[in-house]
């Protein structure tokens, strides 16, 4: 018989901790992939965040570190730096990369650190059980705020792609989702496209997937996929934000 | 045994860092031990800057100065500050081309360096700090010219090499200040 | 081999890169500026990597990433500046990474004063940041003893995978002594390998994973178990100190640093009024000499032991500890960038001894 899928070999034997119907699995694969179709398994070093993706260490089959919360894209300049010739990449959630780590990315972006930034952004924070993040919704209720992100209090989302894309340091930047097939295929060859061009050397690279939450939106995996597609594409529309080639072009 | 613990001080701009590690420098090629300890901070950004420099024949306890032996006054506030502070039987050499006044103490031996027209005579001024510095030697005498001048010839070379004349022209003039 | 005049930051600099680290990330701060400044200029001539970060986080963080990929490494801070690298230094004792970090004390708390200080011995031997862990924290007292230990501090970092600190003031930074180089330099080729480093797998062997987390009590539990006989092995071995003219003393200084010259030249002030003063100087801050102390104070001799410190108080818990109630334990001290003269230091001497 015919194997038509199986496990990525970017990824390890092991039972991931994800909630049902979360898309960290599907985001998780589609890096896994492209590290194996890219064939540099052997030569990346990735680096975990906290937040719900902190044990991304034990998923991804290649040499991982874990940083401390928002400090991947530290840790993930040190190492490339040293190690000019591997391929470095950070995977983070919306707390760790544009709360606590808005310094340490931008300014990563800003040097034209040669990395690729996975950055998922469910506008929640998922693991410390639904508090408010910076890319909250205006409206959206979260354990800390009980009646929904006030703008006048807590002000309005954070569009990260839009910030990063200003600086000259960014190579490539685009924003995709996983809400479909088609989606998903979309978000694949952005990610792939990311590390090609961290391959060729031509600075950072960042993909933002906006990704849902079922357990902390409080609605079913189908449910939150649509919730996602009618409230945070408009907020935080896909599309490519800096492409260093097409500017070449 | 030989324990010199010098203040040079002054405004920022006049080398009187220069001055400091240029004896030190000179007395670590003579054999001695050395310690040179600036003030940093604001104060090196155009105020008042002083350095301690301690020369000795035997191990350095302590690199702070706290009573000179010895005190080059740059300017005016630091013969203020540090007169009353120079061990009884001491040196003060004043820069006397902006300090105003004469040395107060009786217990002490005064020198009187006219080091900016020394500088203008020669044409550069900024060599004022050498004329002070070979005042400096010449009244103490225990560091030598010739290991002051070997040192310029290293500092300066190639298009530079002429200002090793200069400079050592500045230190004689500063000398004679002593023996007039 | 002729002796050069180097400035404290710039030999320290100079220093590591002989000690074949080949890899500076830091911010700028008084008075330690000139360690950047260095950097930024021979490291690259090294062929080695000098990143100015965004912030002391930043850097410390790009320390614990290069020291995961291998990386001989440090960074180097003043006191507020070391106080935002304690999280990172936590995570790098939790995930048993090599390093050296710089302090090179000002005055505190807050910001302080850039003048030299020693008001960061409880942070630096104590612990800033979050955790049961443990640094080597050498406090040089002369510039010679700076370049001398640099090398060390690499080395034991690498043998016990654990940051190491040099603690100096802003006094040591800022001055210029005569060195030698006594040791000939490192070659970053030469250094023994770390399997464990995150290199990439090259696809033949499995994944090497650099981690302070351990989500299972028990697993955390073993880890800081396992972390603690480290530290014991450390406390056994890498205790450093320095006496002089202890033996047979009435009154026995115990400084680091640069009160521990002042309290020498405090010594010779009550040898001419005809008391035997005796300085014990600790090289290693922690691991603490302890015992060696013990033994200097417990001396019938000993009448009094006196800590000098250019901070409030903080060393002299662990002269405390040291002493253990044998002898009376006295304290001089100033801070905010002030030096207590070796006249103070002299008469807190005579003050002990009741004249």
């Amino acid at each position: 018989m015919a194997i038509v899928y199986q496990r990525s070999k970017g990824l390890t034997d092991v039972e991931t901790h994800y909630c049902p119907g979360c898309t960290h699995g599907i985001i998780h694969r589609l890096v896994a992939e492209t590290l194996e179709e890219l064939d540099i398994l052997g030569k990346t070093i990735g680096v975990a965040p906290v937040g719900c993706s902190v044990f991304a260490y034990d998923y991804f089959n290649c040499d991982m570190q874990e940083a401390a919360h928002g400090r991947a894209p530290a840790v993930a300049t040190g190492i490339k730096r040293v190690l000019p010739d591997k391929v470095v990449f950070t995977y983070q959630g919306d707390g760790d990369l544009a709360a606590i780590g808005t310094g340490e990315i931008t300014h990563a972006a800003m040097r034209g650190e040669n990395i690729t930034t996975i950055f998922v952004n469910n506008a929640i924070y998922g693991m410390t059980g639904g508090q408010m993040a910076p890319t909250t919704l205006v409206g959206q209720r979260a354990t800390t705020a009980p009646l929904g992100r006030e703008k006048s209090h807590a002000g309005s989302p954070i569009r990260i792609a839009e910030l990063l894309a200003t600086l000259d340091g960014a190579a490539y930047i685009e924003r995709v989702t996983v809400t479909s097939p088609a989606n998903v295929m979309r978000a694949k060859r952005a990610i792939r496209k990311a590390f090609e061009l961290q391959l060729e050397g031509r600075g950072f690279t960042m993909i933002e997937v906006l990704s849902t939450c079922p357990t902390n939106w409080g609605l079913t995996p189908v449910k939150a996929l649509e919730w996602l597609n009618e409230n945070m594409i408009p907020v935080f529309p896909l599309g490519v934000y800096k492409d260093i080639t097409k500017e070449e072009a | 045994m030989a324990y010199h613990e010098i203040i040079v001080a002054g405004f920022g701009g006049q080398g009187v860092m220069s001055i400091g590690t240029t004896m030190a420098e000179t007395a670590m090629a003579q054999g001695l031990n050395v310690s040179w300890l600036p003030s940093y901070g604001p104060e090196m950004r155009g105020g008042t800057a002083n350095c301690n420099v301690v020369i000795a024949d035997t191990e350095i306890i302590s690199p702070i100065v706290l009573e000179p032996s010895e005190l080059i006054a740059m300017n005016q506030p630091s013969l203020d500050k540090f007169e009353p502070a120079v061990k009884p039987g001491g040196l003060i050499l004043v820069n006397e081309s902006i300090v105003e006044r004469k040395v107060q103490r009786d217990d002490v031996r005064a020198i009187y360096v006219p080091s900016l027209e020394i500088a203008s005579e020669l044409g550069n001024m900024r060599v004022a700090n050498m004329a002070m510095l070979g005042a400096y030697i010449e009244a103490t005498k225990y560091l030598t010219f010739e290991t002051v001048v070997d040192m310029l010839r290293n500092i300066f070379t190639g298009k530079k090499a002429h200002l090793v004349e200069l400079n050592e022209v500045a230190l004689q003039r500063g000398a004679d200040c002593v023996r007039r | 081999m002729a002796k050069e005049l180097w400035k404290g930051n710039e030999a320290i600099a100079e220093a590591a890169i002989r000690a074949g680290c080949r890899c500076y990330f830091g911010y700028p701060i008084t008075p330690q500026s000139e360690i950047p400044e260095y950097m930024s200029l021979h490291m690259p001539k090294a062929g080695g990597v000098f990143l100015q970060s965004e912030s002391e986080i930043a850097a410390i963080n790009m320390v614990y990433g290069a020291s995961g990929a291998g990386a001989r490494v440090m960074t180097s801070s003043s006191s507020p500046g070391v106080s935002l690298k304690q999280e990172g230094i936590s995570y790098m004792c939790g995930a048993e990474l090599p390093g050296v970090i710089v302090n090179v004390m000002r005055g505190g708390p807050g910001l302080g004063t850039i003048q030299p200080a020693q008001g960061d011995y409880f942070q630096a031997t104590r612990g800033g940041g979050n955790g049961d862990y443990r640094l080597i924290v050498f406090a040089p007292a002369n510039i010679q003893e700076v370049v001398d230990l640099m090398q060390e501090a690499f080395e034991l970092a690498d043998q016990y995978r654990m940051p190491v600190m040099m603690l100096l003031d802003g006094m040591i930074g800022q001055m210029m002594e005569p060195i030698e180089w006594k040791k000939p330099p490192v070659s970053p080729d030469d250094l023994p390998a770390k399997p464990w480093a995150t290199t990439g797998t090259k696809e033949g062997r499995a994944p090497n994973i650099i981690n302070s987390l351990f989500i299972d009590p028990e697993a955390c539990n073993v880890h800081n178990q396992r972390l603690e006989e480290k530290y014991r092995r450390v406390i056994e071995n890498e205790q450093r100190y320095e006496t002089n003219d202890t033996d047979g003393a009435e009154v026995i200084f115990v400084a680091y640093g640069t009160p521990a010259r002042l309290a020498r030249a405090a010594a010779g002030l009550l040898e001419k009024e005809g008391i035997k003063a005796g300085v014990f100087r600790p090289v290693t801050v922690w691991p603490y000499p302890y015992e060696a102390l013990h033994e200097v104070a417990i001396q019938d001799s000993v009448k009094v032991v006196v800590t000098v410190e250019m901070s409030t108080g903080q060393m002299v818990d662990d002269v405390r500890i040291g002493v253990n109630g044998v002898k009376p334990v006295s304290f001089i001290g100033q801070a905010g960038g002030v030096i207590p003269t070796p006249r103070e230091v002299a008469n807190a001497a005579l003050k002990a001894l009741g004249r």
